[in-house]
């Protein structure tokens, strides 16, 4: 994966509360076999018309300030529904590497981690500051710096955020976790010992 | 930690294979779904990394989201969306290379996953399940800690049998009364959605007790696990007990003989202690409740079926009254409005959520003797093929067919649009899945969560209707 270290961008403001993952990115999109292409479709159904698929020209992504922005300021509950990592597949395919929102599903959470994209949890005071900043456009963009886990709006305000200690420790090392996991191969060993013998039938 | 503890405390306990100073947790996966949407990746990394999978037995991969429904489908090989035969061909062949079982759509034990798990006796009380599908919570029913997992973690589990989490809250939501005539565990799930919000669960594994859910047959209780997601929390319980274990005894991967005996010992430790403490209590009495029904695009926008559509400006949180303006220009609707003013186009019965037998039975109730309404189309999709023979041993496809519903293949169909069972735009359903998000069902497409109870009823009538004006 990727590592995150420091980002300065263009911010996107999407107010929407509660944005589903369907919202991110529709089921008919899930056929795909790969990891990438999806960022053509990432908010399909706010990004063209349903019927006659023409780019819908009020959303934020497509209008010319915004079709770059790499980061993303987003309502409440931000990833919410379905466990589809298509969803953070589809913002990194587009170029997104960080959402900041007041609150994100789990899964989500977990999903958009594992694929080098940082997501800040900001409170309802800041969120409104930083969604202003975005609502600036091109000309102003934001930086987020994971190390000293600082957040610097587009007018220069600066906005500390929290963040897990091991998903911090991932990111900014690029680390895969499968490979952490692994050096801990004898502890798995013995505890898959222990429960065969305790609980024999999960093993039959 | 000794002292008294929750259900939800014994399993992840007994689960914790190593715990970091940062609290960190590496947890022991027993159980893993896998299906064809959500794992062609993960097997891709295995493969890139020259990795293997851990404990293949400890598998099963069937799909179900991306095959078609249409009744009389043959194999793999006769599926015409060439993405999506593909898609079960790569899942086919994973399962072969890694040594992992798989069922495929011509055996009769396919369907849905979180149908067929528990069918399978897969599914048990105290282990931990995972799956690459949020809806995983179903398993909950069981008294197992079964959440769901993106593809990256699909492919942890393969490689490691773990995964690496952080503990939850505990939360309970005790239910009490009896639930009246024409309401089911769909009605109460929604209510408690209502009650708590979609992100009310957020951080907790949500435990379902009291009188109301120890009432629940195991089907009801998994309707209400299943839409434990759809309140935000990570994975929802109800404690084993002698339904759980009558349900279990004797299907193909449960335990069997002296084994079973010893099971059932153990299981019978899980429930929650006297005196343990939960991070959050809900309570809520169900004896009250009317039939309940969706109004806007989230699962929380439900109001009885003898309401209206609610009125924003009646709204004072500007975040809540903003989505709500959204929802109701998206589902075309009035402030207002009756709710049984509002005619739809399809009516699906099926999903994870409401595709058992149970479910069958109920819509079979309420349809027979009836016709479905000319201005709709009617369909009914069982949740896998085992529910599907039950159903037509019981004559319950007759009563469909004469009623003119549509009586189809398992799969997950129109809960979600992609295996050609979809609204088109602008179009309305009333529909037995657990999600009425914007273009859930089809790009434009309108949904109404209700019971498959309220769905025969709303096929019939045309429209949005009280099923209790018809089973009087
Ligand atoms: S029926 Fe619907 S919710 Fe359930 S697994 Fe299939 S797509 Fe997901």
């Amino acid at each position: 994966m990727e590592k995150f270290t420091k980002l300065t961008a263009v911010a996107a403001p999407l107010p929407i509360v509660n944005c589903d993952t369907d919202k991110i990115i529709p089921a008919r999109f899930l056929k795909t076999l790969t990891r990438t292409g999806l960022g053509k479709n990432l908010f399909d159904p706010l990004r063209y018309d349903p019927k006659t698929g023409e780019e819908n020209p009020d959303f934020v992504l497509n209008k010319p300030a915004y079709r770059n922005s790499e980061i993303l300021v987003a309502g409440h509950n931000f990833g919410c529904g379905s466990s589809r990592e298509h969803a953070p597949w589809a913002l990194l395919d587009f170029g997104i590497r960080c959402v900041i929102s007041t609150d994100f599903a789990d899964i989500f959470y977990n999903n958009s981690s594992k694929n080098g994209i940082l997501l800040i949890k900001v409170s309802p005071e800041e969120l409104e500051q930083l969604m202003e900043g975005a609502e600036r456009g091109a000309n102003a963009t934001m930086t987020v710096d994971l190390e000293s886990q600082e957040i610097t709006n587009s007018d220069g305000e600066k906005i500390i955020f929290e963040v897990d200690s091991f998903k911090k420790h991932c990111l900014l090392n690029g680390l895969d976790d499968i490979g952490l996991t692994l050096k801990k191969e004898s502890s798995i060993s013995a505890y898959e010992k222990k429960q065969k013998a305790s609980e024999p039938w999960l093993y039959a | 930690m000794s002292g008294p503890k929750t259900l939800f405390d014994k399993i992840w306990e007994s689960h914790l294979v190593d715990q970091q100073d940062d609290g960190t947790c590496l947890v022991y996966i027993d159980r893993q779904l896998i299906h064809e949407i959500t794992s062609a990746q993960a097997f891709d990394g295995l493969r890139e990394s020259g990795r293997k999978a851990r404990r293949p037995e400890a598998n099963l991969c069937v799909p179900d989201h991306n095959v078609p429904t249409t009744p009389g489908r043959g194999g793999t090989d006769e599926i015409e969306d060439d993405a999506s035969r593909i898609q079960l061909e790569v899942l086919e062949a994973n399962a072969a290379e890694f040594g992992l079982p798989y069922i495929s759509i011509n055996d009769e034990r396919q369907g849905i996953v979180h149908v067929i798990g528990p069918e399978q006796g897969f599914t048990q009380p105290g282990v931990t399940l995972v799956c690459g599908d949020s809806h995983t919570a179903t398993h909950g029913a069981f008294g197992a800690l079964a959440f769901g997992v993106g593809t990256s973690e699909v492919e942890h589990v393969l490689a490691t049998q773990t995964l690496i989490q952080r503990p939850a809250k505990n939360m309970r939501i005790t239910v009490t009364g009896s639930l009246p005539e024409g309401c089911t565990a769909k009605d109460l799930v929604l209510a408690i959605i209502g009650k708590i919000g979609t992100a009310g669960g957020t951080g907790h594994v949500i435990e379902y007790a009291g009188p109301a859910i120890e009432e629940l047959s195991m089907e009801g209780r998994m309707t209400v696990c299943n839409m434990t997601i759809e309140a935000g929390a990570r994975a929802g319980l109800v404690a084993p007990d002698e339904k759980t274990f009558e349900y279990l005894k004797g299907r193909p991967q449960c335990p069997k003989g002296a084994q079973w005996e010893m099971a059932v010992e153990q299981w019978r430790k899980l429930p929650t202690d006297v005196g343990a403490t939960y991070d959050t209590e809900i309570q809520l009495d169900v004896s009250e409740i009317v039939p309940q029904v969706t109004w806007g695009t989230s699962p929380e926008d439900e109001i009885g079926i003898t309401g209206v559509v609610p009125d924003p400006a009646q709204v004072s949180d500007a975040n809540r009254r903003s989505a709500m303006e959204r929802s109701l220009e998206y589902m075309d609707l009035k402030p207002g409005m009756k709710m049984t003013d509002i005619a739809v186009d399809k009516v699906f019965i099926g999903s994870c959520t409401n595709s058992r037998i149970e479910d069958m039975r109920a819509a079979a109730a309420v349809a027979k003797g009836h016709k479905v309404a000319d201005s709709v189309y009617a369909m009914v999709v069982p949740g896998s093929g085992l529910v599907k023979m039950q159903a037509e041993e019981e004559g319950l496809d007759k009563i469909f067919e004469e009623a003119g519903f549509h009586w189809r293949e398992p799969g997950c169909s129109m809960c979600l649009a992609m295996n050609g069972d979809m609204l088109q735009p602008g179009e309305r359903s009333a529909s037995t899945s657990n999600r009425n998000f914007e273009g859930r069902q089809g790009p434009g497409g309108r949904t109404h969560l209700v019971s498959p109870m309220m769905a025969a009823a709303a096929a019939i009538a045309g429209h949005l209707a009280d099923v209790r004006d018809l089973i009087k």
